[in-house]
């Protein structure tokens, strides 16, 4: 057994040996661009991506010709939200997303409602403009607003039903068990909506959403629904008929491909548009220009096609190690709280709140095996994980989140290698850890009036 | 983000990892920090009647650099008068262990701890001293 041990495998996966036999020809004997069409070399890269996205389609039941080429799934998800509300923007300006998305697509939607209201501040201004007849600065349009009672201007009402730049957002929140609340779906859905974007499994809890519902009601209601579905497809069964999903993002590197390749899936039947982002040769029938990587692209058709033959055996298999990892450490730990539900979950995910051991202390402790965690102390922005605050995990528990994620070359050797580390770090942490001493002499954490620094 | 050789060494072998009595008259409790913040430091300091502490102790909830800053103060104020140890800066802590900026606050926070627990040692004395003893306490002032 080699050390370090990679139990992050939501964050990326290694790639398989397969795949790079399959590239490799593609770098310096066959290199050819191909959007060469007049000659061999050309043809040769064409028929190599054309095999991928066939390859491609097949995973998610789709056909080639519903494969759009881009650099990942940031791109994918960033083409799938900003194209619909590019093209469609008269028939809606209103998306549905939900506040555990990737950061890829909140950060998107984000944008899309800033460049809206910096629109409408712009047709205020320009308003406040005609009533007092003279030149207005920025800075006095929030005093202005008030005296002019603009929210009650029913010119400015109209002007605003016209703008046309960025979009309005609602973020569902979940239930508790990171699930989406299909009621608070549809009770959200507005004549003025035209996406819904949920993604397929959650990258931090590995929840499952119930996409082939959600699909039938935005198609029940005229909505197009995006999926981010990186974290799922390859490792759970998904089609992007039994979900009726219009747009579905993923990424070959989180199925044992390389990085920087990914694919937005449109769809054909009926058919769906988006307004390209990247303006150029026209690559990707309009829809992404730049010339193709194809030996990722190679690469991601053939990390695909093991996935789909070798789904079934590989999920019962990373399932019962993560549920053997999960047995181990839970036989010889108190105080474990499982974030996320525990039915509708990735085979390979297991996210654990180790109460009263801080979770970045917890990694330093293992740092033979790599893993993710939700504490503040791990990220720039000093903020536990968004993704377990949605779900209403008290903060203290959020620093105390550990997320393993395990993949094809895991091995039971080193989940039991895992198992003990864990239990003997956690058992040490506690035993320095002020709160458990308090906990275990019964003292009442939360009464406790700590002075938040 | 790569931790410092002394961060490392106090985090795998941490010095002063205990409990005092709380209620033993010439100890010091310092509780700072909130779980929910990610970090809770609790210092012990035995200090003598005459203001020279003894022994030192901690418990923190926190990350490496929480945990080693708890260590490396425990180790600083032993044998120190509290006014010494008062004079104990973040700035010294995060120096010894080459915290970076986003580890800042936890030197702050053992600062706090040493405050704290002096603190609440003086709160102790004052509260037990005898008409007399406050007399001669006066006097030494």
């Amino acid at each position: 057994m080699k050390l370090p041990i990679y139990m992050d495998y939501h964050a990326t996966t290694p790639m398989d040996p397969r795949v790079l036999d399959a590239m490799k020809p593609y770098f310096v004997e066959d290199f050819g661009n191909a959007a060469s069409r007049n000659h061999a070399f050309g043809w040769k890269a064409e028929a190599a991506v054309e095999k991928a996205r066939k390859q491609i389609g097949a995973l998610i039941g789709a056909s080639d010709k519903e494969i759009v080429f881009t650099s990942g799934a940031t791109e994918s998800n960033n083409l799938a939200i900003k194209g619909v509300v590019d093209f469609y923007k008269d028939k809606g300006d209103h998306i549905i997303t939900v506040s555990t998305e990737h950061k890829a697509v909140l950060d998107t939607c984000k944008r899309l409602e800033r460049q809206r209201a910096e629109r409408i501040d712009e047709l205020k201004l320009q308003r406040l403009m005609e009533l007092t007849e003279k030149d207005v600065d920025p800075e006095e349009l929030a005093s202005l607003e008030i005296k002019y009672s603009l929210e009650n201007d029913t010119v400015l009402k109209r002007w605003i039903d016209k703008v046309r730049v960025g979009a309005r957002v609602t973020y569902l929140t979940p239930k508790k068990d990171g699930l989406v609340d299909l009621e608070q779906l549809r009770e959200a859905i507005t004549d003025r909506t035209i996406l819904v974007s949920v993604m397929l499994a959650n990258n931090e809890i590995g929840v499952v959403q119930p996409v082939n519902e959600i699909g039938a009601l935005c198609r029940e209601k005229g909505v197009l629904f995006h999926t981010d579905a990186v974290q799922g497809v390859g490792k759970i069964p998904f089609s992007v008929d039994a979900a009726k999903a219009d747009l579905v993002s993923i990424t070959a590197h989180k199925m044992y491909g390389p990085k920087g390749v990914g694919a937005l899936y449109v769809r054909r039947k009926p058919r769906v548009r988006v307004r390209e982002q990247i303006d150029g040769g026209g690559h990707e029938r309009g829809m992404r220009s730049g010339t193709l990587n194809v030996a990722g692209i190679v690469g991601f058709g053939a990390a695909a096609e093991l996935a789909q033959q070798e789904m079934t055996s590989e999920a019962a298999r990373v399932s019962a190690l993560r549920d053997r990892l999960f047995k181990g450490i839970s036989a010889k730990l108190d105080y474990l709280t499982v974030n996320g539900s525990e039915r509708a979950r990735l085979p390979g995910n297991l996210n654990v709140s180790f109460s009263f051991a801080e979770g970045e202390g917890l990694m330093m402790a293992i740092k033979d095996v790599a893993v993710s965690s939700g504490s503040a102390c791990t990220s720039a922005s000093l903020e536990p994980s968004y993704v377990l605050r949605a779900l209403g995990v008290e903060e203290e528990m959020a620093h105390s989140s550990i997320r393993f994620g395990l993949g094809r070359f895991s091995t039971e050797e080193e989940v039991d290698y895992v198992i003990a580390l864990v239990v003997k770090a956690v058992t040490k942490l506690r035993d320095m850890s002020p709160l458990y001493e308090m906990a275990k002499e019964g003292i009442d954490l939360k009464k406790i009036e700590w002075k938040a620094h | 983000m790569a931790y410092s050789d002394k961060v490392i060494e106090h985090f795998e072998n941490p010095g002063n990892v205990g409990t005092l009595d709380k209620n033993d008259p010439n100890v010091g409790t310092g509780l700072v920090g909130a779980p929910a913040c990610g970090d809770v430091m609790r210092l012990q300091l035995k200090i003598s009647d005459d203001g020279v502490i003894q022994d030192a102790k901690f418990k923190t909830f926190g990350c490496g650099s929480a945990i080693a800053s708890s260590s490396l103060v425990t180790e600083w104020v032993k044998g120190k008068s509290m006014d010494d140890a008062m004079k104990i800066t973040n700035k010294d802590i995060a120096l010894e262990l080459s915290l970076p900026p986003v580890k800042i606050h936890c030197s702050v926070l053992a600062e706090d701890a040493i405050k704290a627990a002096i603190e609440d040692f003086r709160a102790k004395r004052a509260a037990r001293v005898t008409p007399a003893v406050a007399a001669e306490v006066a006097k030494e002032a």
